[in-house]
């Protein structure tokens, strides 16, 4: 990325309406991207700023982008054989796709949480150790123990776990493993988190209590959500970003894009009339 | 417009316009049966009036009852969200002309064995012709989600403010004429008040149109002409 770009990226910054909003300043900043699989467009021109402490939800039929987009944010295309990814993605604006990044960093600076609970066939405690101990974040046990506990303890989990650390991950039901992994994700001191459907494979008690967490940890952490469920996007965000055909076709307040969709596919989608 | 892929939503919202036409039927009619009952002075046609609000209220309570079921089932987004609310909205509006109807039915009633000014009835007959036209175009407007018609119907109030105003002063004339008008003409004054309210309430319909179809508020001032509020007999006399 060149020098004159910066220089105009930080001018927008300065007015970015979200500021005004109070939710933060540009996180995540996207521009033109494209992806493809093999010779399939999967993603078409996306550009798109993303607030630094807010929720943003991507919204859209399957097969539209909107999860493509997602894993564009943590550079998980990389490991599918065939993707190409072409454009910009900054955050913090640090150019993302800079060959000389380590995506393990990036990976550790941008956690995810997906569709399935998929907690490590370890104890409580090593799940949420794991990520700390393999980036050196703790000098010795009592500093990883304090991680465990404080990472737990954001994820709204301590309480229901704290006798049973030692007890396998996948002893705790849906809704438990789910924060497991939300723990996980923020052990290592992420600054966006990405979700893939998270609470898809949950009953509504225990999507209330994700929902909440999300609402929570939004004071310190960029996140960005992909749902299928409209009611979710309306209740957890406060940008909602609609994809359709690859296309970012609507981007903006939640209230507004919920209420008065500037777009009349975004308007079809959302009240049930694609067809 | 494209329709809902689930169609029992789709014949749920219909069912709603359908129903608050049948509801905005009935206020046109008691308005202007209320007005005749006022003129030829028939009791009867009073009472039917008053009879008749009872099937209004009914509507509004169904209406309101099926909004609610919506909300709760279908969770409406969009044009969806704003149909429902706005039909609420409008049910309350059409609810309360209705009852403004009602009431000058009740005058009608209370008058109909008085003498009284013949000549001032045509006052009052193009008021309720301008507010039977107005109720009819906003519920057009609703139909047809156009806007403009609504709009256009906004900003004729001020005609039925304008006729008001000369009403009041025509019968504040009359009353100072002859005091035994005293009693006939206050009837008579709360009637054309309850028409100029029946004007308010058809143009809180049209903003609602205007909401429903563009998703914002109507952002203009909106020409007011009722002055009557600050009207006095000494200043007539000047």
């Amino acid at each position: 990325m060149n020098e004159q770009v910066h220089t105009a990226n930080l001018k927008t910054i300065a007015q970015s309406p979200l500021v005004a909003r109070g939710i933060g300043n540009v996180k995540v900043r996207a521009r033109n991207v494209n992806v493809f699989y093999g010779e399939k467009q999967a993603l078409k021109n996306v550009s798109v700023d993303i607030p630094a402490r807010a929720v943003t939800a991507f919204i859209g039929p399957s097969g539209c982008g909107k999860s493509t987009f997602l894993r564009c944010i943590n550079r998980m295309n990389d490991t599918i054989p065939g993707a190409r990814v072409s454009g910009e993605i900054t955050i913090d604006n640090q150019d993302i796709y800079d060959p000389s990044l380590d995506v393990v960093q990036l990976r550790a600076r941008v956690g995810m949480v997906f569709q399935k609970p998929n907690p490590f066939p370890k104890s409580i405690y090593e799940n949420v150790a794991y990520g700390p101990r393999i980036h050196g974040l703790a000098q010795n046990r009592a500093e990883l123990d304090e991680i465990v506990l404080s990472s737990l303890e954001k994820a709204g989990l301590l309480k229901e776990v704290k006798d049973r650390l030692h007890e396998p991950g996948t002893s705790l039901s849906g809704g438990q493993q789910q924060r497991l992994c939300i723990a996980r994700a923020i052990a290592v001191s992420p600054e966006v988190i990405l979700m893939d459907e998270p609470c898809s494979a949950l009953d509504p008690i225990a999507t209330a209590k994700i929902e909440e967490l999300i609402d929570e940890l939004r004071e310190n952490y960029c996140i960005i959500i992909v749902t299928h469920s409209m009611q979710q996007a309306a209740r957890v965000s406060q940008r909602t970003a609609f994809f359709h055909l690859g296309e970012l076709i609507e981007e903006g307040d939640t209230d507004e894009i919920f209420t008065n969709p500037k777009d009349r596919r975004t308007q079809d989608y959302i009240t049930g009339r694609f067809g | 417009m494209k329709e809902h892929i689930v169609r029992s939503y789709e014949e749920e919202l219909a069912l709603l316009d359908r129903k608050i036409a049948q509801m905005g039927g009935l206020a046109e009619e008691a308005l202007g049966q209320a007005f005749d009952a006022l003129e030829k002075r028939d009791p009867r046609l009073a009472e039917a009036v008053i009879e008749s609000d009872k099937a209004i209220d009914r509507l509004q309570l169904e209406i309101e009852d099926q909004v609610v079921t919506i909300i709760a089932r279908r969770q409406p987004l969009a044009d969806d969200l704003r149909h429902v609310i706005a039909a609420l909205r409008i049910v309350s509006d059409l609810e309360r002309i209705g009852d403004l109807a009602k009431n000058t039915a009740k005058r009608a009633l209370a008058i109909s064995h008085e003498p009284y000014p013949r000549p001032l009835m045509s006052g009052l007959r193009s008021m309720v012709e301008r507010a039977l036209r107005q109720l009819k175009e906003v519920l057009d407007a609703y139909a047809e989600r156009n806007s403009e018609l609504a709009l256009s119907v906004w900003r004729e109030d001020e005609q039925i403010d304008a006729m008001y105003n000369s009403v009041f002063r025509e019968l504040l004339t009359y009353m100072m004429e002859d005091p035994r008008n005293i009693g006939i003409c206050t009837h008579l004054l709360f009637g054309a008040k309850n028409i100029e309210r029946i004007g308010d309430h058809t143009t809180n319909i049209a903003e609602v149109v205007h909401y429903l179809v563009h998703g914002r508020a109507i952002t203009d001032d909106r020409p007011k002409g009722d002055k009557t509020s600050s009207t006095l007999i000494s200043r007539d006399r000047d």
